[in-house]
């Protein structure tokens, strides 16, 4: 796999984990979105931690939807769960969390997951009377 | 900051997660059509490339199932802590799109994506104890 697409991954990682961090931060501040106040989501956008998490979602977004273009769905899910693993290690090093040993097997568990899935191929290939083609055959 | 209860908390998430995996699955099968990125580009440029995604009929449902999932995301998150509904979605969503890449999407999830998936399923679980 060449370095371009270690990097997209890399970019879904840290854009989903960091999007939701800042989008959580944003709706705190906002506070309750009750029923009588939906009308306040559409405004949401404007808060500063909300727009910066929009940001970084829409370039999780981007290369997300270039790693599907060359990956399967079940070798990308497991590659960017990989986020999990990022925050506790964040967590625990920088804010000094503790983290107790029940996280720590599910920290191992991830990075093994992780390891073994993207050591496979990452694309169902068909064989096709024309050769092996990348595409799963789809009935529109 | 007002709480839900336990059962409307899960019909939320539940609701979040059937929203997020659709988009996932709709968004996965436009990607398959439009096909590599890289090699769209070498041949019709990258404006070759965002006509080729925006005219993908699979890429608007998945588009509308994701902003719907994502103002969903926001609303609960005013409601719901951070630390309960992402992993909870997380775990959930990444169950329900693994067997969808199956049967939907017709991807051979072959043993070892198997038990990759069991493992990170396992961690991700283990990381919300």
């Amino acid at each position: 796999m060449s370095f371009l697409r270690y990097f997209l991954l890399a970019l879904i990682v840290l854009g989903s984990t960091y999007g939701d961090i800042y989008l959580a931060k944003g709706m705190k501040q906002i506070g309750e979105i009750s029923p009588a106040r939906w009308r306040d989501l559409f405004f949401a956008p404007f808060n500063p931690y909300v727009a910066f998490g929009i940001v970084l979602l829409m370039m999780f977004y981007i290369s997300y939807l270039a790693s599907l273009s060359w990956a399967d769905l079940s070798y990308i899910m497991p590659a960017t769960t990989f986020g999990y693993v990022l925050t506790a290690f964040l967590a625990h090093f920088m804010l000094g969390e503790h983290i107790p040993l029940a996280r720590w097997i599910g920290i191992m568990m991830i990075t093994a997951g992780v390891g073994f899935i993207t050591g496979g191929p990452s694309l169902t290939v068909i064989p096709t009377p024309e050769g092996p083609s990348p595409h799963v055959e789809v009935h529109s | 900051m007002r709480h839900l209860g336990i059962v409307a908390t899960w019909l939320t998430i539940f609701l979040l997660v059937g929203l997020n995996s659709a988009g996932d699955m709709a968004t996965a099968r436009a990607m398959r059509r439009v096909g590599d990125f890289t090699e769209l580009r070498r041949k019709a440029g990258t404006l070759g490339v965002v006509r080729a995604v925006l005219t993908e009929p699979w890429f608007h449902l998945g588009l509308l199932a994701m902003a719907l999932s994502f103002f969903g995301l926001l609303a609960a998150l005013s409601l719901i802590d951070l630390s309960v509904v992402v992993p909870a979605s997380a775990s959930l969503s990444f169950l329900l799109n693994l067997l969808g890449a199956k049967f939907f999407l017709k991807e051979h999830v072959s043993r070892r994506r198997w038990i990759s998936g069991l493992f990170v399923l396992g961690g991700i679980m283990l990381l919300r104890t």
